[in-house]
């Protein structure tokens, strides 16, 4: 497909087009469903009643999927990318003080800026602010457990939160989720919507999750384990964790006189 | 041994959780924390176009509604124009209409709304005209990767009848998984819709 296709030749100077590279139609590159958990993994049970039994049907990138909604500065508070004050009622939050922090790129390597990163996460003990959470573990008056940020020029973010806890589910009988952070990210259109968990180097249950394992390819999983990042620790404050998050890749457009995604 | 091509590789996907709420709908998690919130209201009263209610159910494999799943739409305003910088097209813009809204199921009834305008028709790039549609991605505890459909409108027979999209779908019975049926409720327009995840009638899901 190519937009330009129809008009083989320039009117006003009756020769043909210039040639454009053909695949400049800011398709997105097709998404290799074999980094990703298929829709039935009887492992997480939840999974078995919620997946569709019929084939996906393929759909070539059209205006629908190619935009997205777009966010600014407008639309966060200024303690948005910062959980460990973003609720603080009477002092700071319980809990391993850390530093997330990376890059949103596409398949291709480029930054994605200005995209709408949002995290949600448990507490200290395990425990979620959620009207639903009934785990014995505690809240913590001074932790919420969410924040977002926008992406930078390059694609990068940060946020200071609380290392969250592991905690028990009802899966099999003693079932318990490894320490997580989920993420939700935009990109630049609503094809490359994404959310996942991002889990934390070491964590020994990390190979016995069963939502974890729902992925089938090992270095994809590993994708998701953020290392410990001393370099961006803040010394007698913060470690700091590192994750970089990979969109899918979209190829170039000639919509505009600066190609888009170059 | 050729130039390897380095193309990174996607990050996988995740559940969202039986508490995505808190992350993305803090106020259905049961707490106040942002100074502005995203909602599922895409309108303002300087919105342009039709005023429709979108209101329907997420159903599991025995017919049951999901009461934690969280629905994002994303639509072309009222002259079928996105918000977005990739449109180039004819169709006058409207900064104040973002055209995207998120919702999350009721706890009890599962049911998910939005209030929204109806969207102008589309061109695509072939030049053929698309029925005005509604792009819906789905996220839900048990649900791995978010699942992509369409809600197209029942009083747009024609357009509906000569969408390339819905041409798409093989077996004719389940084009209609993706129409939302039109009905008058104390002068409100509401098109209500059910979206299968499995099953006998199971909604058309997109590749995107």
């Amino acid at each position: 497909m190519n937009a330009q296709a129809p008009a083989l030749r320039d009117p006003r100077l009756n020769r043909p087009e210039p040639f454009t590279p053909p695949l400049g139609d800011g398709g997105f590159f097709q998404r290799d469903r074999s980094v990703h958990p298929p829709a039935h993994a009887p492992g997480y049970k939840s999974s078995v009643l919620r997946s569709p039994r019929q084939a996906l049907l393929s759909l070539e990138s059209s205006i629908s999927e190619i935009t997205g909604p777009v966010f600014g500065h407008n639309d966060l508070g200024p303690l948005d990318n910062d959980l460990i004050r973003n609720y603080a009622r009477d002092g700071d939050p319980v809990g391993e003080r850390i530093i997330v922090h990376g890059r949103v790129l596409d398949e291709t390597g480029r930054g994605v800026p200005n995209t709408l990163v949002e995290f949600w996460q448990a507490n200290a003990g395990g425990r979620y602010r959620h009207r639903k959470d009934t785990y014995l573990a505690p809240v913590d008056p001074n932790f919420g457990g969410c924040g977002r940020a926008l992406t930078d020029d390059t694609g990068y973010y940060y946020f200071r939160t609380v290392k969250p806890g592991p905690y028990p589910w009802r899966n099999y009988v003693n079932s318990w989720r490894p320490a997580h952070i989920h993420f939700s990210v935009f990109g630049s259109g609503f094809a490359q919507r994404l959310i996942t968990q991002m889990y934390f180097e070491g964590d020994p249950l990390i190979p016995v999750c069963p939502i974890l394992t729902t992925i089938p390819d090992k270095d994809a999983l590993d994708r998701l384990v953020a290392p410990l990042d001393l370099n961006a620790s803040t010394p007698f404050d913060s470690l700091a964790y590192r994750f970089d998050i990979v969109l899918r890749g979209q190829r170039s457009t000639y919509f505009e006189n600066r190609t888009a995604g170059n | 041994m050729p130039q390897p091509l380095n193309y990174l590789k996607e990050t996988a996907s995740q559940t969202a959780g039986p508490y995505v709420h808190i992350g993305l709908i803090p106020a259905m998690a049961g707490f106040d924390i942002f100074e502005k919130n995203f909602s599922n209201v895409l309108v303002t009263s300087n919105t342009k176009g039709e005023r429709i209610t979108l209101e329907g159910r997420v159903l599991d494999g025995t017919g049951t509604p999901l009461r934690d799943v969280l629905l994002e739409i994303w639509q072309a305003n009222a002259a079928g124009r996105y918000n977005h910088p990739a449109d180039r097209s004819a169709g006058a813009l409207e900064e104040e209409f973002r055209g995207w809204g998120r919702a999350g199921s009721d706890f009890d009834s599962g049911l998910v709304t939005f209030e929204t305008i109806k969207p102008g028709a589309i061109t695509d790039k072939a030049g053929r005209k698309c029925a005005p549609h509604v792009n819906v991605w789905i996220v839900a505890r048990g649900i791995n990767i978010g699942l992509n459909t369409r809600l197209y409108f029942s009083d747009e027979e024609a357009a509906n009848a000569a969408d390339p999209v819905l041409n798409l779908i093989e077996p004719p019975l389940r084009r209609k998984t993706l129409v939302a049926t039109r009905s008058e409720r104390s002068g409100k327009v509401v098109y209500s819709f059910t979206i299968n995840l499995q099953g006998l009638e199971e909604t058309v899901f997109f590749d995107v």
